[in-house]
């Protein structure tokens, strides 16, 4: 009982401590921005999206003809790319911290190279951006 | 009369909203017409038409989109207006709430019409107290005159740093919206100058200062955006004194939250807005012939709400009458009368106070109803029982 509390705090204390929640680190009224604005650009990537998704896109760079049809089409710019002497570049990677599993990529290849599948087959996996 | 106030013209209350909107010559007006307002969108469309204003206008397909795009107009840092009236300001609410709270100084014009239903298109207030809490400045126009002031100094209030918040100003629909009357318009430099250059502390056409306004904002930081909107109305019961004391300047007359009229030695006084501030001004002075001591306190600011000032004007006063032209269903009386009624709460000396809801779906407040009240408050005083809260001018 007592070691399943531990275990229950250590995992609260992570989610916590990824989604940013702790209230004490906070800024006060006085110190932020009026009206929700954000003075800063280019937050989107600290904002993790990736623990929404339930389908998890899979590259076969082998398939991969470097067409970049995925990487202009993911909403969330979650294709990373590799650079290939034959194609110049080559989907090999998803940012797993801000994919949705929205699909449009495995959608848009025109080769077949991205198979989406659910989330459970991976539920080992540490770097899942499911926290 | 300042001199500054000296062009002599004949207009309705939607014509004095529409006249200051010509002198301010706002950037954007995204309006969609709804009966009463719909004079104001009209009147202001022809000086749109004929160049007397560099204002661009919206036409959009509801409310909803009138005021989404007054949101987008003011975020780019644009002065921006636009009016509405009743189901136009229901259909728009959840608008209303994001310019606030997002802190854009929008100015709109609402001319006070009952909320359907059953559907109704004459004035109450029903439309104004939906909004109460939404974090608007809200400036009520006893005329067409104070129209065409309020709407000039909301300008003002709205845009000033320590505020930044949006503001309505409310007139009657139809019986001030609709009805001419003499009043006074500034030379239009005098408006320009008065309201100045808007500065915006952010916009989205700032390029070198790239922002995000309106992202998602949950547990960890929206209270304390909400905590700054209540400071923002805290400041603004200040800016708007200040704002006051500069246009009293332009026009030789005081401008105040409360004001109180032959309250200084009054027992019995009526608490009441827009309108209907006309017609119990003139009952009082019936009383006062007949040596009775009535006087009238006529809200001009009715949010931010100032309990020290309203319990100022009203703690020696014998018996007190507040009018509610709304409803607030399943409440203890009308939502002017919980404001007035709380201010009191604290106070040593209180006065007893009555409440009476009136002119629901635009039904005419008159002179003889107004009697009652007072009649009404002299009983209170000599110990004869009247009902607290009633219904005035109701058929049984």
């Amino acid at each position: 009982m007592r070691r399943t509390n531990k275990l229950c705090l250590k995992l609260i204390k992570k989610q916590n401590s990824a989604e940013g929640v702790f209230m004490e680190d906070k800024k006060g009224w006085k110190e932020i921005p009026i009206g929700g604005v954000i003075e800063k650009s280019g937050n989107a990537l600290n904002y993790k999206t990736g623990g929404w998704r339930t389908f998890r896109p899979v590259i076969n760079s082998d398939k991969c003809i470097g067409c970049m049809l995925c990487y202009l089409y993911c909403p969330d710019s979650s294709i990373l790319l590799k650079k290939d002497d034959k194609f110049k570049f080559k989907a090999y990677e998803v940012d797993l911290d801000h994919c949705k599993g929205c699909g449009i990529c495995a959608s848009v290849c025109p080769v077949k190279a991205i198979e989406m599948k659910r989330e459970t087959e991976f539920k080992d996996d540490k770097s899942s951006g499911h926290n | 009369m300042n001199a500054k106030l000296k062009i002599r013209k004949v207009l309705s209350g939607a014509q004095a909203a529409a006249e200051a909107m010509r002198q301010i010559d706002p950037d954007v007006v995204a309006v969609y017409p709804i009966t009463p307002q719909t004079p104001i969108a009209m009147q202001f469309a022809e000086f749109v038409n004929e160049k007397k204003v560099h204002t661009e206008m919206i036409r959009v397909e509801s409310e909803h989109s009138a005021m989404s795009a007054c949101v987008g107009s003011a975020a780019a840092g644009a002065r921006t207006m636009t009016a509405t009236s009743s189901n136009g300001l229901a259909l728009m609410t959840e608008v209303v709430y994001i310019a606030s709270s997002t802190r854009l100084p929008i100015v709109m014009n609402l001319a006070d019409r009952a909320l359907s239903g059953p559907i109704n298109i004459h004035g109450d207030h029903s439309d104004a107290m939906l909004v109460r809490d939404a974090s608007w400045i809200m400036l009520a126009s006893e005329n067409a005159q104070d129209v065409y002031e309020n709407t000039i100094m909301a300008v003002r209030i709205a845009e000033h740093k320590d505020v930044l918040l949006p503001v309505m100003i409310l007139q009657d629909g139809f019986i001030t919206s609709h009805s001419a009357e003499t009043m006074y318009l500034f030379e239009d430099e005098t408006v320009k100058d008065f309201i100045g250059e808007y500065n915006p502390k952010y916009s989205l056409l700032r390029t070198e200062q790239p922002i995000t306004i309106g992202p998602l904002d949950l547990f960890d930081y929206y209270f304390e955006h909400k905590r700054q909107q209540i400071e923002a109305m805290e400041n603004a019961k200040r800016v708007i004194k200040e704002v006051f004391d500069q246009f009293s300047k332009l026009t030789g007359k005081t401008y105040n939250y409360f004001e109180g009229y032959k309250t200084d030695d009054a027992e019995f006084i009526i608490v009441t807005m827009n309108s209907s501030v006309g017609t119990a001004k003139f009952v009082a002075d019936e009383f006062r012939k007949k040596g009775v001591k009535a006087g009238v306190v006529k809200i001009r600011v009715f949010r931010p709400f100032m309990d020290e000032e309203i319990v100022k004007l009203l703690k020696d006063a014998k018996v007190v009458a507040v009018l509610d032209r709304a409803a607030s269903f399943g409440s203890n009386g009308g939502p002017i009368f919980h404001d007035v009624r709380s201010a009191f709460y604290e106070s040593e000396k209180k006065p007893k106070m009555l409440n009476y809801i009136y002119g629901l779906g635009g039904r005419e407040l008159s002179v003889e109803m107004l009697k009652k009240v007072y009649s009404d408050m002299v009983k209170v005083n000599e110990g004869i029982k009247v009902e607290q809260i009633q219904c005035l001018g109701v058929r049984d």
